[in-house]
């Protein structure tokens, strides 16, 4: 007997289509795809250095409808979220967006995420993974709050490179080049309101565009056509994941392990571990967390998330470090590496133990040439600064290229 | 009046390599360029308003990672970006498109041939393993094979070994490469002619050899071993032109303390006591160090900027000798909007890369033909590139900008010198040439600047506008370079040196030169070696 398929349903498995996603089909002409939150992401569109080349060179695109969007209204929003995240929120003027962490209450870091402060008492919040029981959570004690998941709602895009801000002219949005980082402009666009905010996860000169989701396919063509001088490319999760490790940024699953889904004690962070001190005030109220990162603020962190420039040009994904060239003492792990093209370094984020800071630093790098595997130790030095941090990035008027 | 430590003839790349260098070590370093502006022949210049052009070299593939890494040059403005999809067009209106994807490559080669499809493998492995050997000499200098000094000798077995590793068949084989025309080479390898063309053009780009010239197959070898972050035989552009490298070379010499002045032409190494001890500029101002390096290439070193009188016996005669024969041209378009070309398929990542008018093996040797009889086909070998369909910064929106390399272009005519007019003679063949393959064309151009030996070899100061400073024979490569004997860029005369591409390993846009030639000069000082390795060895 044949069986058929006719009738099988996979609608549970098949990732969900993006709003975008007649665009992203017609250029994905390799099939590469993964998911994201069960929407269908690239991984690339044509190659990946290609794509990462055209953030660093020209402009790119990135379809960020499956990051999850919630709107957070009421008088007490505000305060709400002020609790929730690490960052003081009553400074944020309207029309600013920031970047938060929150944390559980022993300090351990659930996730990271973007805040649009669209009104007095009206909110966006942005992250990677869903989190509508964490917010529910969060609101215990306030009222007058409410919140709306509006992540299959809204289209987003994210336009990123330095050509972005001279697309976005060609595209009609009059003085965009005045958007400074962190800004939130409201544009018309056939009749509806286009949210552009100059926001980023790529380092470089960028926008993000939202828009609700019947408007998707028109929004990517007015950016497709006015990009069409300019070198504009869809890129997809491994040109993203090179451009965001030399902008320094972190990447769950790679950096941290979001807290409420860890298994075993402490393979979670603190923002402490994760260098990001500068976002934790302990000037503000009571937050989640607040008396735990205190307690490791004043002993110091276990780890440090360090920036490393190793020797060589094999890439330390995985490798362990060491404090001597004899590797008999591991005291810390790579979390992300890779080759920089454009800095030209073999750069890397690492966890290491704090103490160790200071010390000698080896990475044991393991390598494979045509089937064959050999492994060597080089030696790492810490960088301060970030890898890649292009003046262009934050200059004010933004330029053209 | 201020001594300085060392003078650099030249503000070319390798020039000014070599300035950083020096100035990183310490010293009191002032690189002298004749021209208004620096670069040499890795040069951006806006010859049209809103166009920039890259005047000579165009792509760039030798740039030394570990020195591009260790002198910070990405801090100091400079980006590569690899580039891809080349067309190689034929006689008969047919095209051979290379793809990035080994199966996008495959489709298309079999497209032509089956059998070149799957002998391409074996191409690829061959010349991958020849270039890996060239390549780690790249950054070191070539051992005198005469001397007895422990450093050469131990020069000598690292090559040995590096040699030795490729076994006994594959040795053979490769000493047998660096004789063979790029022609027989190939036909070992395919059958069809467009295969062999696309393949045998890169051996003579260049160079004053056809593809049935014994020798051309190096030359072949020389412009597919390099590589953009590691993804070997690729190549790149830089952001903002060839002389965005020059620039933020400059930039890093300027950030160890070393000045550069222009509009400093030389007319004289000054040589007292058989040592160099400066430099008269033409303007009549003399400036006096303990160094003096010459970035120019070996002929117009000793028989121009140097008195006979000075140099030992032989060595004018040897420069005069020097084979570096003008042989090519440039003709660079700025155009209103991107060409279309006939017969490639509406895809973009195979569009607007690169082109490769190579005809046929044939077409190629015709042309090399009328070289040798001092004039220029009508069919010329062109590679262009358009590096607007990549590059932002190059040429306003939506318009573009096409570099055109022509082989063969003689520096000297048979009908007489050069003039203004047959320079346009020869621009116009080129546009005729391309107008043929993109009907249209001809509408397109907004500026143009036309290029022959004649005007590189005035411009530049290249002799006869020969692009690698002298060929790239095996009679002048390693220890032969410029010439036996002077092959570690310490010059017959005391204190004086030589950086530039007539010297290991040769033309191309590396900075190796530049830089091995720091490094025997700080070993001279007795000063610890600041040159970084190359970082090839654990590929």
């Amino acid at each position: 007997m044949i069986v058929t398929m006719n009738s099988a349903d996979f609608s549970t498995e098949k990732p969900r289509p993006s709003h975008f996603q007649p665009r992203l089909d017609e250029r994905n002409i390799h099939d590469a795809w993964s998911s994201w939150n069960g929407y269908k992401l690239a991984e690339y569109y044509y190659e990946a250095e290609y794509e990462y080349f055209c953030i660093r060179n020209t402009c790119g695109t990135y379809d960020i409808c499956p990051m999850q969007k919630y709107f957070i209204s009421g008088p007490d929003a505000e305060k709400m979220l002020n609790r929730m995240v690490t960052r003081d929120v009553t400074k944020m003027r309207n029309n600013r967006v920031s970047y938060v962490l929150w944390c559980t209450d022993e300090g351990r870091l659930i996730d990271d995420g973007t805040i649009f402060r669209l009104a007095d008492d009206s909110f966006m919040l942005t992250c990677g993974s869903p989190s509508t029981a964490w917010l529910k959570k969060s609101t215990l004690g306030f009222d007058n709050v409410t919140i709306n998941d509006r992540s299959d709602e809204l289209a987003a895009l994210a336009l990123q490179g330095p050509t972005s801000c001279a697309v976005l002219k060609r595209m009609g949005l009059e003085g965009i080049e005045q958007a400074k980082p962190f800004t939130i402009h409201h544009f018309d666009f056939l009749g509806d309101s286009l949210m552009v905010s100059r926001t980023g996860f790529t380092g470089d000169l960028g926008y993000e565009l939202w828009i609700k989701a019947e408007l998707a396919l028109e929004l990517w063509d007015a950016v497709y056509e006015a990009g069409a001088d300019y070198g504009i490319h869809p890129f997809g999760e491994q040109a993203t994941n090179m451009a965001r490790l030399e902008a320094g940024f972190i990447m769950p699953g790679y950096e941290f392990n979001e807290a409420l889904k860890t298994v075993h004690f402490e393979h979670d962070q603190t923002p402490f571990e994760l260098n990001l001190d500068w976002m934790v005030d302990f000037k503000k109220p009571h937050f989640n967390g607040r008396a735990a990162l205190l307690e490791e603020s004043r002993r110091g962190p276990r780890y440090t998330l360090t920036r490393l420039d190793i020797e060589g040009n094999k890439p330390a994904e995985g490798s362990f470090i060491y404090d001597s060239q004899d590797c008999s003492r591991d005291i810390g792990y790579v979390t992300s590496g890779m080759w920089s093209p454009v800095v030209k370094a073999n750069i890397a984020l690492a966890m290491i133990e704090t103490p160790h800071l200071n010390g000698e630093l080896w990475a044991e790098i393991n390598y494979e040439k045509e089937l064959r595997h050999y492994s060597k130790v080089a030696r790492c030095s810490v960088k301060d600064e970030p890898f890649w941090a292009p003046e262009h990035a934050r200059a004010t008027p933004a330029r053209d290229y | 009046m201020k001594r300085y430590d060392a003078i650099v003839i030249g503000a070319g790349h390798n020039g000014l390599t070599n300035a950083a260098y020096l100035a990183k070590a310490g010293l009191d370093v002032l690189v002298v360029e004749k021209n208004d502006y620096i670069g040499g022949a890795a040069v951006s210049r806006e010859l049209h308003e809103g166009w920039v052009y890259s005047n000579c070299s165009y792509v760039c593939s030798m740039m030394r990672q570990s020195l591009h890494r260790d002198l910070d040059l990405s801090r100091h403005g400079l980006m590569l970006v690899p580039y891809l999809g080349t067309v190689n067009f034929d006689d008969h209106g047919n095209t051979l498109m290379s793809y990035h994807s080994e199966a996008a490559a495959y489709n298309e080669l079999k497209r032509h041939s089956r059998h070149d499809a799957d002998a391409m493998f074996r191409l690829q492995a061959d010349l991958g393993r020849y270039a890996q050997v060239i390549r780690k000499t790249l950054l070191r200098t070539p051992p005198d094979p005469t001397s007895f000094r422990i450093r050469d000798i131990q020069e000598l077995l690292f090559l040995a070994k590096q040699f030795g590793a490729l076994g006994q068949k594959e040795l053979y084989e490769y000493i047998r490469f660096f004789t063979l025309s790029a022609a027989d080479f190939l036909d070992d390898y395919f059958e069809t002619d467009i295969v062999k063309a696309a393949m045998a053009s890169a051996g003579i780009i260049g160079t004053a050899l056809g593809v049935y010239s014994p020798g051309s197959s190096y030359i072949l070898l020389h412009h597919v071993m390099g590589d953009v972050d590691g993804s070997i035989g690729a190549w790149g552009l830089a952001r903002g032109g060839m002389g965005a490298i020059s620039n933020a070379l400059a930039s890093a010499c300027k950030s160890f303390g070393g000045e550069i002045r222009t509009n400093a032409g030389v007319d004289q190494i000054i040589v007292k006591g058989g040592r160099a001890v400066g430099v008269a500029l033409s303007s009549g101002e003399e400036i006096s160090a303990n160094i003096v390096v010459s970035n120019l290439d070996a002929r117009r070193t000793f028989t121009k900027i140097m008195d006979r009188d000075d140099l030992p016996p032989g060595i004018f005669e040897k420069a005069e000798n020097f084979k570096i024969r003008g042989s090519s041209g440039k003709v660079n378009i700025a155009l209103s909007g991107l060409p279309k070309f006939n017969n490639v398929p509406d895809n973009p990542y195979v569009n607007r890369g690169g082109q490769a008018f190579t005809g046929s093996m044939e077409t190629m040797e015709r042309a090399y033909d009328c070289w040798k009889r001092g004039t220029w086909s009508d069919d010329p070998f062109i590679e262009s590139v358009i590096p607007s369909a990549w590059d932002p910064t190059v040429a306003p929106p939506g318009q573009h900008w096409m570099s055109n390399f022509i082989q063969y272009c003689p520096a000297e005519l048979a009908d007489g010198p050069w003039t203004p007019e047959k320079r346009d003679q020869f621009g116009q063949t080129v546009v005729n040439k391309l107008e043929r393959y993109s009907p249209g064309f001809k509408d397109l151009i907004v500026h143009m600047e036309v290029r022959t030996p004649f005007e590189i070899e005035q411009e530049v100061g290249l002799t006869e506008g020969n692009i690698f400073q002298g060929e790239l024979t095996i009679d002048q490569l390693l220890f032969n370079r410029p010439f036996p004997g002077y092959a570690q860029y310490r010059m017959p005369v005391k204190n004086m040196y030589m950086c530039g591409s007539s010297t290991h390993p040769g033309g191309g846009v590396s900075s190796a030169c530049g830089a091995n030639a720091a490094r025997e000069i700080l070993m001279d000082l007795r000063r610890p070696n600041t040159v970084p390795e190359d970082d090839c060895y654990d590929e």
